[in-house]
């Protein structure tokens, strides 16, 4: 994908002084710039996680003062913890059914050839460039149009059609970097295409599969506007917020969105902190 | 809760999961069949009972028409194009601010995730954790609810608050000037939300660059600033792409940053107006036709923009 | 751990095409039972394609596979009693290396599959290494677990290819002794594929030089070296001096006029279908076979005679030494001369003829065609 550059050179080989000059100002500046860029990235999750400390009770838009009342009682807005439940469980049942599908569609276009590749291609990269406006309102339209309740199932239905895209491109990466005579290898050890399928290709997809899932869990649990159209008078966590941030918003909600940040953050980092282990561990190992 | 944005093309690791290999795919080793056409099935299905037909009952419903004498949000089939004409002499304003603010939010992805992405993938080389951390920094917005991140900027950018404050001391803004409510505000708030979709497919391709590459330009060329105009952008504009339109795309038919940032008169935008209609006003034609706008609006213009930068391959 | 299933393995009129391009062109093929088969021939002849279709990963355009008699041309890979070593190995990376070796004993449900497995890597004198993943292991030890995990499963035909390719020289000849003795104590068919010609010549009974999708001569090593049929054969199999010539005189020692001169071979030794009078043939002789004949002394009577030619290049090799003999429109040839006393005292630039015995001489059909190298 990178495309080699040809240019000619013109340019005289060295500046001595103000050379060593530039570098070094630049050498500074880009961690200062971004230093201020982490700023801006992280001041509004910080917001978040100060104001579910706040004590301002109904409306959480100034602060009041420290407390930790909130946090004692996460449940204690009305709705607050049902939005909660109800986002884990159409975010866990539409991650398993997007990924299950999505891994099936990444494999076939991968390994086999058939007709209409490029056109299933086509189809799995639409919705992604799709604004979520128009993916909600053309759900919405067939919904209206078959007349069907709104509620928990559409709004399922409707994540994991956009989540399947986004996992088709995760797992294909995976599957791409797998080679294909290790399949092949194990038909030629006897193994059925089923036994094949679970004893080499999965075991080995599972890193990809896993980051899937873990993406379409997080598309699924912050998605607001698909949901807003789809699911009548159900409330997702996401939903709840914006829809009481007229009135002012609860301080649980931060409470609950900061667990979240922090619980996200702390599998992260643990992932982090374990790679490096294990690289430490390997590179002594050869060495 | 992990957080990838995998760009169309360019399938972005998640910090950890290490980058996808550069691919053993064989031609040879294809299958033919049925078997594939199986696995493709159940999901391509799915998208064309959820995403094809309801496209096409979208704009079905687009070309509507209000039942002679019916209920509010009764309407029949028809072939009424004029719907289409209405609905851009009503709302061109917004469709028009959408792009705009998408542009300008864009703009500031790319000024604030370049530099990022650069530090991390350039700089951190052969650095390992110090990436990885960098990079969980990058993706922890992601990991604060959207909308619980939207009203925290207007806690941010509260008349009272720091940044207010800040500025009217300096003079930079007039005693009475506030931010929010402001087009400022929605521009910020969609920069931020699009930062880490823009430093991550970068990243990958920064990553992927070989710093001898970047080296034998800093013997050619000398000056710094002279091998990253000449080796590393040019190297790095995959990522670059991928990047502008995943903020842009999506940024575009935003309205949650809009509704809560904004004001009444002069930041609404086009997500919002189709929201109205479909909910408040149940005026569903109108809604549908402005979606039908926005999707081939930025279907042309994703288009135009791809042939343009000449990366077709990465979609 | 003589196999009790080797069979023997015969190709008829297998054709591959991938597309319009065709990778492999009508193959005959018998291995007879219990055999060392070699299939050599230059990279993109068609050699690993022709494995797959035995292995069932590739399904040919058209023609029959059987395996012991049985048909199998329609059987899935799964099915058939066919192992194959992988060019690169293709070992599971999720798996110990014990696991990996027990891998088909598992799926054939063969009872105390492990300890199976452990014997089979003793058989490879990899016992100790049986827990490690195979990224752990050097390039020499997975090609060893690759072939014990097609092994333990006692194929009927045990199918290699390239499977030393990756190893440096010295591993090499090790391990090409080593899968001879493995091959003669289990006394499965093996389906050797190289583009080595020594490795093919060494380890094999019987050995078939592929070209651009069809073969071109079987037979065992030293029939092939001697008698090659085609020039392709005769280049890429060892080394040539070819010349060409028609047919003058008939009879057990045909006559060949070669510009101008008259060369002589037995015509038992010449393919058929250049025998007759005014035929156009192509007489070769193995470099080690050329004798120089220095200026004043008489080649021994018997003997083919060409030149005089011009010596412009002589290299020591330490075992031999060689010579490289312009001889004008007749080319320019070789001669490897063992360093054994009594070899004349040759320099660059001297004027030498160059003889062989009658009896060393092959004959070719046609018009040089294509050259080996
Ligand atoms: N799936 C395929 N599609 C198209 N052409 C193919 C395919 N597989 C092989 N070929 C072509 O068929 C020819 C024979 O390939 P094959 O892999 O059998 O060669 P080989 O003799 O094993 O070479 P090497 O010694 O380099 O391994 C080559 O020209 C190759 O490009
Ligand atoms: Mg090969």
């Amino acid at each position: 994908m990178t495309r080699p550059v040809t240019r000619p050179v013109t340019r005289p080989a060295t500046r001595p002084a103000t050379g060593r000059l530039n570098r070094r100002l630049a050498g500074a500046l880009i961690p200062a710039y971004c230093a201020l860029a982490f700023v801006f990235l992280l001041a509004p999750s910080v917001y978040t996680v100060l104001y579910s400390f706040n004590d301002g009770g109904r409306r959480n838009l100034v602060w009041q003062g420290f407390t930790l009342d909130n946090w004692r009682n996460p449940c204690g807005a009305p709705q607050v913890c049902e939005a909660f439940a109800n986002s884990l469980q159409v975010g866990l049942l539409s991650t398993l059914f997007a990924t299950t599908l999505g891994t099936l569609v990444a494999i076939a276009l991968v390994r086999y050839r058939f007709r209409g590749r490029a056109l299933a291609n086509l189809l799995i990269f639409l919705p992604m460039s799709t604004p979520e406006v128009v993916l909600g309102a053309a759900l919405l339209s067939q919904f209206l149009t078959l007349q069907l309740q709104l509620g928990f199932w559409t709004v399922v239905l409707a994540h994991v059609m956009f989540n399947i895209s986004f996992v088709v491109v995760a797992v294909k990466a995976r599957v791409q970097s797998m080679d294909p005579r290790l399949e092949e290898a194990a038909a030629d050890l006897y193994a059925s295409p089923w036994q094949a399928f679970w004893k080499v290709t999965f075991p080995l997809l599972v890193p990809g599969i896993a980051a899937a899932a873990a993406l379409a869990f997080s598309l699924s649990f912050d998605d607001f506007i698909i949901t807003n159209f789809n699911s009548g008078s159900f409330t997702t966590f996401p939903k709840f917020v914006y829809v009481s941030a007229a009135r002012g918003i609860p301080a649980q909600a931060n409470v609950i969105g900061t667990a979240m940040f922090v619980a996200a953050l702390a599998v992260v980092i643990g992932a982090q902190v374990v790679a490096a282990l294990r690289r430490r561990v390997s590179g002594a190992g050869s060495s | 809760m992990t957080t990838v944005a995998p760009g169309p093309a360019i399938g972005v690791a998640a910090p950890g999961t290490g980058a996808p290999g550069t691919g053993a795919e064989d031609v040879a080793a294809r299958r033919a069949g049925a078997a594939g056409v199986g696995l493709m099935l159940p999901g391509t299905l799915y998208l064309v009972a959820f995403f094809v037909i309801p496209v096409f009952a979208l704009l079905a419903t687009s070309l509507y028409v209000p039942v002679p004498g019916g209920d509010v949000g009764q309407f029949m089939p028809a072939f009424h194009w004029q719907n289409y004409v209405t609905a851009l002499a009503d709302f061109w304003q917004p469709l028009a601010r959408s792009f705009w603010f998408a542009l300008l939010a864009t703009a500031g992805a790319l000024a604030v995730g370049y530099p990022i992405a650069y530090l991390i993938a350039v700089r951190g080389r052969g650095r390992p954790l110090l990436q990885g951390m960098l990079l969980v920094l990058v993706v922890a917005p992601f990991f604060t609810s959207f909308v619980l991140r939207t009203i925290a900027w207007k806690q941010i950018l509260a008349d009272d608050g720091y940044v207010v404050q800040a500025l009217h001391w300096l003079h930079v803004l007039p005693p009475d000037g506030r931010l929010t409510a402001t087009s400022f505000a929605v521009v910020v708030s969609l920069t931020h939300n699009f930062v880490p979709f823009m430093a991550l497919p970068i990243y990958a391709s920064l990553e992927r660059l070989d710093p001898r590459l970047v080296e034998a330009g800093g013997d050619l060329y000398a000056g710094p600033w002279t091998t990253f105009r000449t080796v590393t952008l040019p190297l790095s504009m995959p990522g670059v792409v991928s990047g502008t339109l995943l903020t842009f795309i999506p940024a575009a038919g935003d309205y949650v940053s809009a509704s809560l940032l904004g004001n009444s008169t002069n930041t609404a935008m086009i997500g919002q107006v189709i929201d109205t209609r479909f909910f408040r006003l149940l005026d569903y034609p109108t809604a549908a036709s402005l979606s039908v706008v926005l999707m081939a609006a930025i279907a042309v213009l994703v288009g135009l923009y791809v042939r343009r930068t000449g990366t077709e391959d990465l979609l | 751990m003589r196999s009790p299933h080797t069979a023997s393995l015969e190709l008829w009129g297998v054709r591959k095409e991938f597309g319009s391009f065709t990778a492999v062109e009508s193959l005959d093929l018998t291995v007879p039972e219990g055999s060392f088969f070699a299939l050599l021939g230059p990279s993109g002849c068609g050699k690993t394609t022709t494995l797959r279709m035995v292995a069932g990963l590739e399904q040919p355009t058209s023609g029959v596979i059987s395996i012991g008699g049985r048909d199998v041309t329609g059987t899935a890979a799964h099915r058939r009693p066919v192992n194959t070593v992988f060019q690169s190995y293709a070992l599971f990376p999720h798996l110990t290396v014990l696991d990996n070796v027990a891998f088909g004993l598992k799926r054939k449900r063969v009872p105390d599959a492990r300890a199976k497995a452990r014997a089979g890597l003793e058989t490879v004198q990899l016992a100790h290494l049986g827990d490690r993943r195979p990224n752990q292991l050097s390039g020499g030890q997975q090609q060893r677990v690759a072939l014990a995990r097609a092994l333990v499963n006692s194929p009927s035909v045990l199918l290699l290819d390239e499977p030393l390719g990756a190893l440096d020289l010295a591993l090499r000849r090790e391990m090409q002794l080593e899968l001879k003795r493995i091959q003669a104590d289990a006394g499965i068919t093996f389906v050797h594929v190289t583009h080595d010609q020594e490795e093919a010549m060494t380890m094999a009974d019987t050995v078939a030089v592929m070209n651009e999708g069809r073969v071109e001569q079987l037979g065992p090593p030293a029939e092939l070296y001697e008698l090659p049929s085609t020039a392709f054969v005769a280049n890429f199999l060892g080394r040539s001096n070819l010349v060409t010539g028609s047919v003058v005189d008939v009879g057990e020692v045909l006559g060949v006029d070669v510009a101008g001169t008259r060369l002589r071979v037995p015509v038992g030794r010449v393919s058929a279908g250049s025998t007759g009078v005014g035929a156009v043939v192509q007489l070769g002789v193995r470099p080690e076979k050329v004798r120089i004949v220095a200026n004043g002394s008489e080649p021994t009577s018997g003997s083919n005679v060409l030149g005089p030619g011009k010596v412009t290049d002589v290299s020591f090799t330490g075992v031999s030494t060689q010579y490289q003999v312009d001889l004008g429109d007749l080319g320019v040839h070789e001669v490897f001369a063992q360093n054994s006393s009594g070899a004349p005292e040759v320099r660059v630039g001297d004027a030498v003829r160059l003889a062989w015995d009658v009896d060393h001489t092959f004959g070719l059909a046609g018009e040089p065609a294509r050259s080996g190298q």
